[in-house]
C-alpha cells in the first residue's frame, strides 16, 4: 500500500530517523512520576498473596482453608478448584507458542506440585499482615514424592515423571511409555559422518550450562477488579496486554470482551513477563471477594516461581580442512523445560549453526522438563545457550588451526544468498560486514596485559514481525497523538513518535506517543522478538502515510486542483501545478480547517508485519584473571551489530550494552543453585549475583547498518542479540588468559582457581 | 496492633502519618504518603531501587523503619526536580539515554546525588563503585556513568563563578 515500503528511505533524506531526541516519556521517569505495576491503587483494594509448595514434587492431597477463611479480614481463597480444568490446547502470541493447559497449571498447580515454589492456593485479605496470617492457616496436604532437577537425570529411564500423559514428540515412532522428554527436534543436512571422516581437524566439547533469571528489577505486580455485571479490569506490568486479556480469559474461562487490560509502565522483562502469573489469579480473589485486589510478587517469589531459561548439557563437534573450512558439525543440545514442556531449545537448534555455511551437520535437541520453575522466554531465547557451546568449540578449531579467530568466521560467514541451517535463504544480511567492523577496531589490534586474554564470538537471531495495530491522530493545532498497544521497555515510544515525525514531516517534538489499553487501540501482539520498532513502527508508517494521503485529498479540494497534483513534502502538501500558483499549506493550517474539508484527521492501520531481518553480532571481549583469586574480570568490550538502520541510535547502543550486561552476568557469575530437596538456595539478588557497576567497564556498541528493504526506515530487530555472543565472547576471553578451557558456566573464581590449579597440576 | 505517629519532613515539607511498628519507610513513602518514586525491587537492601536520602545519607528505605524517620529530614526523587526544572543529573539521564524501563532510575539518581553531594568530581572507577549498591538489568551502566560524570561536569562549572 505504501511506495516507500519496497526501499527504505535514503539516509541523507532523514531528518528525525537517526538523531537522538530525548524520549517523550523521559521526564515521567525521572521524576518518579512514570507508574509501575506496584504504583496502582483501587479504592477498597485487598492483598493478595499466593500459598507455595514447599516441595520439589508432591501430590497434593488435599487442601483445608476453611480456617484460613474464617479469620477476620480474609476476604477470599481460591485454589485450583475455582479454575476450569482445561484440556490441552496451543497458544500463539507469547514470544514462544504455549500450551493453555500447562499455562493455567502452572498459574495453579492442580493435583500435583511440580516445582519448590508452585502456587497451590491464594489469599485476599484486608492487609498484607492478615494476608500472611491467612496463608498460614490454609493446610495442605501432600505426599512428597521423588523430584528431579539436572536435565540428563530427568532424561534417565529411571526418573521420577512429572506428567504421566507425557510422550516424546518427534521420535520416528510414538515411544510405549511416557518420559520427561517432551520433544526431540532433529536438523540433519548432507553426511556428517562421512565429513568427519573426511575432516583434517576435528573439536570437540562438553558444555553445560545453568538456569539463569532474566533479572527484571522490577517484580511481578497487578491489580484486579472484578464488577459485579462480570465485567473485568486488569492493571499490570507486562510485555503485553493483549496477551494478559487472552491468557486470563482462557485461564479463568471468561470472555475476551469481558476483560480490559491497562499497561503498567514496565520495570523490565527481558521475556520474563511475556506470560502472566498473578494476574488470573487476582481476577478469581476479586471475583470471590467482591473487592479490587492488588497482588505484587517478592523478589524471592520472581525467583522461585517465575520463568529462569533453561539449564543445558551441550555436546558439540566440529570438523574442518586445513584451510579452515568448516565441513562437518554435529550439535546435541539438552534443556531443562522446568515444569512443562516448552524449553527455547527448539530455537537454540534453529540458531546454533545459523552464522555458518556447512554443508553436513546433525543438529539433535532435547526438550525435557524437571521439577523446577517452567521456564519463560529469555532474551533470544535458546540461542546464547547454544551460542556458548559452539562458539567455543569454533574458538578451540581456530586454536587448532591455528587461524584467526575472526579470519575462520569469514571463511565459513553466510552471505546473501546462502541457506541457513534451519532453512531460509538469507537476504541482506550484515554478518560480514559486522565481522569486518570488529577486524578493523582499534580494540582488535589493541595489546594485552599481563593476565588478560581476548575473546571473539558471534551470534545470531531471526528478529520477528507479526500482528501490530497503530492509529495516528492530528489534534486541531496539528500536532500528532501515536497509539499503538505495545508496552514500551526500553524507549518504544520515542522511536514511535520518530517514525511519525519523519513520516508526516513534523518535529518529533509536535507528536505524542501513547500506550493504550486492550479497549482503546487494536489488537497488537506482544513486545517481545524484537519486533516493535519494526512491526509495530511500520504500522505507525503506514498509518502516518494514510494521514498524508488525506492531507494531500484535502489540500487538492481546498485548491480545486486534482489529487495527484499535490504532494507532502516537509511537512506541507505543496502544489505541483506551477499554474495554480498556490502557497504551501502546512499540517497545522490544514489541521486548523479540518472540519471544512471532512471533520477529524486521523487514521488506524493493522497489519501483520513479515520481513523482519535476521541480525548479527559480533562481540571482542578482553578479562583479566587474578590467578590467586580466580576472580574475572572484563577489561574491555566491543560488540558490533547490525541493526539495519537505527531509528534512535542512543536506544540501539542502549539494548546492545544492557545484552552484553547480561550476558556477562550469565557467564561469570549467575546461576540457580539447587539443594537435595530441589529447594533454589539463592532466591535473592545477594547471592543471585547480576552485574553492579564496578563489575563493567564501558562497553563500545559498533552500529553497523545494512538497511532492511521490508522496512520503510530500513529498521531490523536489535534488542536480542546482544545476549547471544557475550557467554562465549568471556569464555574464549579467559581459555585465551588462562590457556585452560572451562566449559561450565558460570566461570566463578572457585571454579576458575579449580581448573587454573588443574591445569598447574596436569 | 498500635500505630506510631512519625513526625517527619519530606522533601522540605512537613509530613506526617501512622506507621505500624514493622513498617518500612519505603512503605510509608508509597503508601501512607503517596510518593510512589522510590521503588521496591528486593526488599533487601539488595538493588537500590528504593534509595532515598535521609539527613544527607542515602539509605535503602526497605531496610529502615518508617518510625526511624521520626524528625528527619527525607529526599525523595519528587523532590529532585526544583521550580518546574529538572537537576542537572535528570537532565543529563536523559540526554545520555541513561535509562531504558526506567524502575531503577529514582533509586539511580538518589544515589548518584548522595554520590555528588559528597565528591564533586568522582572518577568513572569512583562513580562506579559509590553506584554498585544500584541494580540496573536494562542499560549495562555505561550510559549511566557518563550521564552521572557528564552532570558531575555541569554542576562544577555551575559552581565556579564565571
Ligand atoms: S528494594 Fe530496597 S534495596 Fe531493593
Ligand atoms: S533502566 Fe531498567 S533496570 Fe535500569
Amino acid at each position: 500500500m505504501s511506495e516507500t515500503l519496497e526501499r527504505p528511505a535514503a539516509k541523507a533524506d532523514l531528518q528525525v530517523v537517526g538523531t537522538r531526541p530525548i524520549r517523550p516519556d523521559g521526564a515521567d521517569k525521572v521524576t518518579g512520576r512514570a507508574a509501575y505495576g506496584a504504583d496502582f491503587n483501587m479504592p477498597g483494594q485487598l492483598v493478595g498473596k499466593v500459598l507455595r509448595s514447599p516441595h520439589a514434587h508432591a501430590r497434593i492431597v488435599s487442601i483445608d482453608a476453611s480456617k484460613a477463611k474464617a479469620l477476620p479480614g480474609a476476604k477470599a481463597v481460591v485454589t485450583a478448584a475455582d479454575f476450569p480444568d482445561l484440556a490441552s490446547e496451543v497458544l500463539e502470541g507469547g514470544e514462544q507458542a504455549s500450551n493453555l493447559r500447562d499455562l493455567s497449571l502452572n498459574v495453579m498447580a492442580r493435583g500435583k506440585a511440580l516445582y519448590h515454589g508452585h502456587a497451590v492456593a491464594a489469599v485476599a485479605a484486608i492487609s498484607s499482615e492478615v494476608a500472611d496470617e491467612a496463608l498460614s492457616r490454609i493446610k495442605v496436604t501432600y505426599e512428597v514424592l521423588p523430584h528431579v532437577t539436572e536435565v540428563e537425570a530427568a532424561m534417565a529411564p529411571d526418573a521420577p515423571l512429572l506428567h504421566d500423559h507425557l510422550f516424546t514428540e518427534g521420535l520416528e515412532a510414538r515411544p510405549d511409555k511416557p518420559s520427561n522428554v517432551a520433544r526431540r527436534h532433529r536438523n540433519l543436512r548432507g553426511d556428517p559422518e562421512a565429513a568427519f571422516a573426511d575432516a583434517d581437524v576435528v573439536v570437540e566439547g562438553r558444555y553445560v550450562t545453568p538456569p539463569v533469571h532474566q533479572g527484571y528489577i522490577e517484580p511481578q505486580a497487578c491489580v484486579a477488579a472484578w464488577a459485579e455485571d462480570g465485567r473485568c479490569d486488569v492493571w499490570s506490568s507486562s510485555q503485553g496486554q493483549f496477551m494478559v486479556r487472552t491468557y486470563c480469559a482462557k485461564v479463568l474461562g471468561v470472555e475476551i470482551s469481558d476483560i480490559r487490560v491497562t499497561p503498567a509502565e514496565i520495570g523490565g522483562g527481558f521475556g520474563g513477563k511475556t506470560t502472566v502469573y498473578l494476574e488470573p489469579l487476582a481476577l478469581a480473589l476479586s471475583r470471590a471477594s467482591g473487592h479490587p485486589v492488588k497482588m505484587v510478587m517478592t523478589r524471592e517469589e520472581v525467583f522461585r516461581a517465575t520463568g529462569p531459561t533453561s539449564g543445558s548439557v551441550m555436546n558439540v563437534r566440529f570438523g574442518a580442512k586445513k584451510d579452515g573450512t568448516i565441513t562437518a558439525a554435529e550439535v546435541e543440545l539438552k534443556f531443562q523445560a522446568g515444569a512443562f514442556p516448552g524449553s527455547p531449545v527448539g530455537a537454540a537448534c534453529m540458531t546454533a549453526l545459523a552464522c555458518y555455511d556447512v554443508p553436513n551437520f546433525l543438529i539433535t535437541g532435547y526438550d525435557v522438563v524437571n521439577n523446577t520453575p517452567k521456564v519463560a522466554a529469555y532474551r533470544a531465547p535458546g540461542a546464547p545457550i547454544a551460542a556458548f557451546a559452539v562458539e567455543s568449540a569454533i574458538d578451540d578449531l581456530a586454536r587448532a588451526l591455528s587461524m584467526d579467530p575472526i579470519a575462520l568466521r569469514e571463511k565459513n560467514a553466510v552471505r546473501d544468498g546462502t541457506k541457513a541451517s534451519y532453512g531460509p535463504t538469507y537476504q541482506n544480511i550484515g554478518y560480514v560486514e559486522t565481522l569486518a567492523a570488529i577486524r578493523d577496531s582499534e580494540h582488535y589490534k589493541a595489546p594485552l596485559g599481563p593476565n588478560q586474554g581476548r575473546g571473539v564470538a558471534v551470534g545470531f537471531w531471526f528478529n520477528v514481525g507479526g500482528e501490530s495495530t497503530a492509529a495516528v491522530n492530528i489534534a486541531e493545532d496539528g500536532s500528532a497523538v501515536v497509539v499503538t498497544g505495545n508496552p514500551d521497555i526500553g524507549g518504544s515510544r520515542a522511536s514511535m513518535a520518530m517514525m511519525a515525525a519523519e513520516t508526516l514531516g513534523i518535529p518529533v517534538e509536535r507528536v505524542r506517543p501513547m500506550v493504550a489499553d486492550t479497549a482503546s487501540i487494536g489488537y497488537s501482539m506482544l513486545t517481545g522478538g524484537s519486533r516493535t520498532t519494526f512491526a509495530t513502527g511500520m504500522a505507525v508508517v503506514q498509518a502516518a502515510e494514510k494521514v498524508i494521503a488525506d492531507l494531500k485529498a484535502r489540500a487538492a479540494k481546498l485548491w480545486d486542483v486534482p489529487a495527484d497534483q499535490v504532494e507532502w513534502r516537509g511537512g506541507e502538501a505543496i502544489c505541483l501545478d506551477p499554474k495554480a500558483d498556490k502557497k504551501p499549506l502546512t499540517l497545522e493550517t490544514l489541521a486548523a480547517q479540518s472540519a471544512r474539508t471532512g471533520g477529524p484527521i486521523a487514521a488506524q492501520v493493522s497489519i501483520n508485519a513479515q520481513g523482519a531481518g535476521p541480525g548479527f553480532g559480533v562481540h571482542l571481549c578482553d578479562v583479566e584473571v587474578d590467578p590467586e583469586t580466580g576472580q574475572v574480570s572484563v577489561v574491555r568490550y566491543t560488540a558490533a551489530q547490525d541493526v539495519g538502520r537505527a531509528i534512535h541510535p542512543s536506544y540501539v547502543e542502549g539494548q546492545v550494552q544492557g545484552g552484553v550486561a547480561q550476558g556477562v552476568g550469565w557467564a561469570l557469575n549467575e546461576e540457580y543453585i539447587f539443594d537435595a530437596q530441589g529447594q533454589m538456595e539463592n532466591p535473592g539478588f545477594l547471592d543471585y549475583r547480576m552485574p553492579v557497576a564496578s563489575d563493567l567497564p564501558m562497553l563500545d556498541a559498533i552500529l553497523v547498518e545494512v538497511p532492511n528493504p521490508r522496512h520503510p526506515y530500513g529498521a531490523k530487530g536489535v534488542g536480542e542479540v546482544p545476549i547471544v555472543p557475550p557467554l562465549a565472547a568471556v569464555a574464549n576471553a579467559l581459555r585465551g588468559a588462562t590457556g585452560v578451557r572451562i566449559p561450565a558456566l558460570p566461570l566463578s573464581p572457585p571454579k576458575v582457581l579449580a581448573a587454573l590449579d588443574g591445569a598447574k597440576a596436569g | 496492633m498500635s500505630k506510631i505517629h512519625v513526625t517527619t519532613t519530606v522533601n522540605g515539607d512537613p509530613a506526617e502519618f501512622l506507621a505500624t511498628p514493622g513498617m518500612t519507610l519505603l512503605d510509608a513513602l508509597r503508601d501512607e504518603l503517596g510518593l510512589t518514586g522510590a521503588k521496591e525491587g528486593c526488599g533487601s537492601g539488595d538493588c537500590g531501587a528504593c534509595s532515598v536520602i535521609v539527613d544527607g545519607r542515602l539509605v535503602c528505605s526497605c531496610l529502615m523503619l518508617a518510625a526511624e524517620a521520626e524528625g528527619q529530614r527525607v529526599e525523595t526523587i519528587e523532590g529532585m526536580a526544583q521550580n518546574g526544572q529538572l537537576h542537572p543529573l535528570q537532565q543529563k539521564f536523559l540526554e545520555h539515554a541513561a535509562l531504558q524501563c526506567g524502575f531503577c532510575t529514582p533509586g539511580l539518581l538518589m544515589g548518584a546525588k548522595a554520590l555528588l553531594d559528597s565528591n564533586p568530581d568522582p572518577t568513572e572507577t569512583e562513580a562506579r563503585y559509590f553506584l554498585a549498591g544500584n541494580l540496573c538489568r536494562c542499560t549495562g551502566y555505561d550510559k549511566v556513568i557518563r550521564a552521572v560524570l557528564d552532570a558531575a561536569a555541569e554542576l562544577r562549572q555551575e559552581r565556579t563563578p564565571a
